[in-house]
């Protein structure tokens, strides 16, 4: 293809543990477009990108850069061929000044001191030539979010990148910045820029890119030009979903309310809201699929419920109780229970014994005690117990948590979980990550669980899951509820992904 | 003569200079290390090994520019030490650092039993010092002269490399580069700046510092090493070092603060106080004085949080 500057040819991407991250991916790009590379988290974007830079090696597939075949070992091999990247999380030392930010490792000299002057000039001259505004004797732990994100362009800039790959650069803007940021990016275009826009924000990628090609599964699903696409072909591209499991299920017969949320709001430290007006119902015998992209607002919508922010507002109510402001020890007590996101962060001891991780939530009851102390007969009596209900693939009780395979170790969690019997189980990406037996059997339990007459909140990126499992469906974009689905068997997947990727919103959601 | 007597005194000032430089070596090495990133755990021990290589470098070479030599020599060489255990070995720094403080009391022990045959001192090494230097013209001011000339070369030496590594981690490419490999590894790494050139090059130079530190106190401070002469001064550098906020003026300003205390408690042995009372002042005014650059900084911290 003429004037194509980049091009990466049916790359695979098989780990060392046999995830395959890329499979068979095809990227080309054109020399001075936008491209915007798209498609969910997991989707491989960012593999593909580390193959491109060295930080992997890609297990097949080519990399053709400029018409001669790419090979660079690490991110400062690849500026040095003109590709320049603009992370996500900034590359930056908060106590240098910009222009010592921008200029590290290439410093102007006099003598053996830096030219200074030199320096800021430089800085300020390709500021000015790009319009991106800031200050180079500004301290970089004093400046905005935006602000950074300019002395990141400028660095790779000034290193003589031709090819800038910007990972979600918006998802730490506000609207404004965003706005200012396209006009800077357009403004490089037109000196002959060409940019790698990685991004599953439909509306902006509509707005500033020429071409686009969607991931999905660590597959290309497609490639197309901006112009003849639209925003439900794109995010048709980007939400199918490919069946692997299905659950056999009867029909849901709710009770009453169990768990009324109102008005939910909660701003984190750095000021920006993540969760705003949440209000929804969960009743009694009654699965609520929570959906959304990644970082919407879901995991934090699940970890207020159980007490992870006192200070969010609103209102928590749980069968007649206040649930907002109590301690989880407290929310546990009323009946609740938490599988969460991260199993091996939060969600159980890896240097523990299995044992151990099975009693953490019970261990301060009398239940595993006799005389004041532990009971350890009767503890490692409801481990075994566990192990065998739950099918936990270890040797014994005493094998450490760590030591057992990602779906063992969630079924421990899980088995936990379900341990006290909870009126209510929150489950935050119960089988993320884990093999089709464990998490046939996840489901199956929670499943078991709602027929039991409890309640489930089931909050999952895994849209196939979200189907197959919910009774009802909610979604979220942006911290707010976009959607409410009383009968999940009355929606697509495709007119959810219209809800999660925030090109339609319905209004007055209950 | 009363406690105020004591204290405004040129003498009293001109001691607390004299007790501060050990200090200062010690405060300037902690400073180098922790702009590379590298835990200055170790300073204390390195300091007590180069405070025995100077007088013996002394012995053997009949000078003592080369006492001084072999005690920066050995500091880089323990620097390395510690930082092959921490940066390739991947050795927790506390204990490696513990490792290193006890190392070396009880090798200087061992050392100077073997080459004097006596465990306390080297006195009988009869080792070259450092001379002290007037300095012209301002040895002629009244009350300024008593209290900055006079002092041993190693004084001034230490107060012009406070000038001189702020030209260098400020002005200078290396000196930034490793501030920025120190405060964020990866941000350095991902515009092609060699980590480890940079960290080594730390130590190399925290060292140095740390032996200057040890060769004043066993050539110029007394002349001769005597055991556990450091006596904690590595440590009250570390103290100090973070109440400068890792800023060389800043630092300077703090171990004056502990030269003083230092000062202080010898002035008052001259008056009739229990001795184990007055020698507790410099570690109390440490303990002060953390206690201080603590609340200090989490008030700071809480603003920059609003």
């Amino acid at each position: 293809m003429e004037n194509e500057i980049l091009r990466m040819e049916h790359i695979t991407k098989v780990y060392p543990n046999g995830v395959m991250a890329n499979k068979d991916v095809n990227l080309s790009v054109k020399e001075g477009e936008i491209h915007a590379l798209m498609g969910e988290n997991g989707a491989g974007k960012s593999t593909l990108m580390k193959i491109l830079f060295g930080d992997e090696e890609a297990t097949e597939g080519k990399v053709w850069y400029k018409g001669e075949e790419l090979k660079v070992k690490n991110a400062s091999d690849a500026i040095k061929k003109g590709i320049g990247m603009v992370h996500q999380h900034f590359m930056l030392v908060d106590s240098l000044r910009v222009y010592e930010n921008v200029v590290l490792g290439m410093e102007p000299k006099k003598g053996i001191m830096t030219d200074s002057k030199e320096a800021i000039r430089l800085v300020q001259e390709t500021a000015d030539k790009y319009n991106l505004k800031v200050d180079p004797m500004a301290v970089v732990g004093d400046i905005s979010v935006g602000q950074k994100q300019k002395v990141e362009i400028l660095k790779v800039l000034l290193r003589g990148a031709k090819l800038l790959i910007l990972d979600e650069p918006t998802a730490v803007l506000t609207p404004q910045e965003t706005q200012e940021l396209f006009e800077q990016l357009l403004m490089l275009k037109k000196n002959g820029h060409t940019i790698i826009f990685i991004s599953h924000k439909i509306r902006e990628v509509m707005q500033i890119c020429d071409n686009l090609t969607v991931l999905r599964g660590g597959k290309t699903v497609g490639s197309m030009e901006v112009r003849n696409a639209t925003e439900e072909g794109i995010s048709h591209f980007m939400v199918g979903r490919d069946v692997v499991l299905r659950v056999n299920k009867k029909p849901a017969e709710f009770g009453d309310v169990l768990l009324n949320v109102k008005n939910l709001n909660y701003t984190n430290k750095e000021g920006r809201k993540l969760l705003d007006n949440v209000s929804f119902k969960i009743r009694k015998g009654q699965i609520l699929g929570v959906a959304g992209v990644e970082g919407n607002g879901q995991n934090e919508l699940a970890e207020a419920i159980f007490g992870f922010y006192p200070d969010a507002t609103g209102s928590i109510m749980f069968e007649g109780n206040e649930l907002l402001g109590k301690s989880i020890k407290m929310i546990r007590k009323n009946g609740l229970s938490y599988i969460p996101e991260d199993r091996i962060k939060t969600g159980a001891a890896g240097n523990l014994p299995i044992w151990a991780n099975l009693i953490a939530d019970t261990i301060d009851t009398n239940e595993l005690k006799k005389n004041g102390l532990l009971d350890y007969k009767k503890i490692h009596e409801r481990g075994k117990e566990l192990i065998e209900d739950f099918a936990i693939l270890c040797k014994n009780d005493e094998q450490l948590a760590g030591m057992l395979s990602g779906g063992n170790m969630q079924k421990v969690v899980v088995a936990r979980e379900f341990s006290s019997d909870p009126k209510l189980l929150i489950a935050n990406q119960p089988t993320r990550g884990i093999d089709v037996g464990a998490n046939e059997f996840i489901w199956k339990k929670i499943v078991e669980q709602r027929d039991a007459g409890k309640g489930v909140m089931l909050v999952s990126a895994d849209l196939n899951e979200i189907m197959e499992l919910s009774d009802s469906i909610l979604v979220m974009c942006d911290g707010h509820v976009a959607a409410y689905f009383e009968d999940a068997s009355s929606v697509t997947e495709f007119e959810l992904g219209n809800y999660m990727l925030g090109l339609k919103r319905q209004e007055d959601v209950e | 003569m009363s406690i105020l007597e004591i204290i405004f005194s040129s003498d009293f000032f001109f001691t607390s200079i004299r007790l501060m430089t050990p200090i200062l070596f010690a405060a300037l090495a902690c400073m180098t290390f922790s702009k590379g990133g590298i835990d200055p755990i170790g300073t204390e021990g390195i300091m007590l090994l180069c405070a025995l290589a100077g007088p013996v470098g002394g012995y053997f070479t009949g000078n003592a520019v080369g006492g001084v030599l072999t005690a920066m020599v050995v500091g880089v060489l323990m620097a390395f030490v510690f930082g092959y255990f921490t940066l390739i070995l991947d050795t927790n720094p506390v204990l490696a650092g513990i490792a290193l403080n006890t190392f070396s009391g009880g090798l200087t022990i061992f050392l100077t039993y073997y080459l004097t045959g006596n465990k306390g001192s080297t006195q009988s090494l009869n080792s070259p010092v450092v001379p002290n230097i007037d300095i012209p013209l301002i040895e002629n001011i009244p009350v300024v002269g008593a209290i900055v000339s006079g002092h041993s070369i190693l004084t001034y030496v230490s107060l012009i490399l406070v000038v001189l590594l702020t030209l260098f981690f400020w002005k200078t490419p290396y000196g930034v580069r490793i501030r920025a490999v120190g405060e964020n590894e990866k941000s350095a790494a991902s515009v092609g700046v060699n980590i480890m050139k940079y960290k080594y090059i730390s130590l190399l130079i925290a060292g140095c510092l740390a032996g200057l530190g040890g060769a004043y106190m066993s050539m110029s401070y007394v002349s001769m090493f005597s055991r556990d002469m450091i006596a904690g001064r590595g440590w009250i550098g570390m103290a100090a070092e973070s109440m400068g906020f890792g800023i060389p003026w800043r630092i300077t300003g703090s171990v004056f603060i502990f030269g003083m205390a230092d000062s202080l408690a010898i002035r008052l042995q001259m008056l009739n106080l229990p001795t184990q009372l007055i020698s507790c002042i410099p570690y109390v005014v440490t303990i002060i004085a953390i206690s201080i650059y603590s609340w200090q900084r989490s008030k700071v911290k809480k603003k920059k949080a609003e």
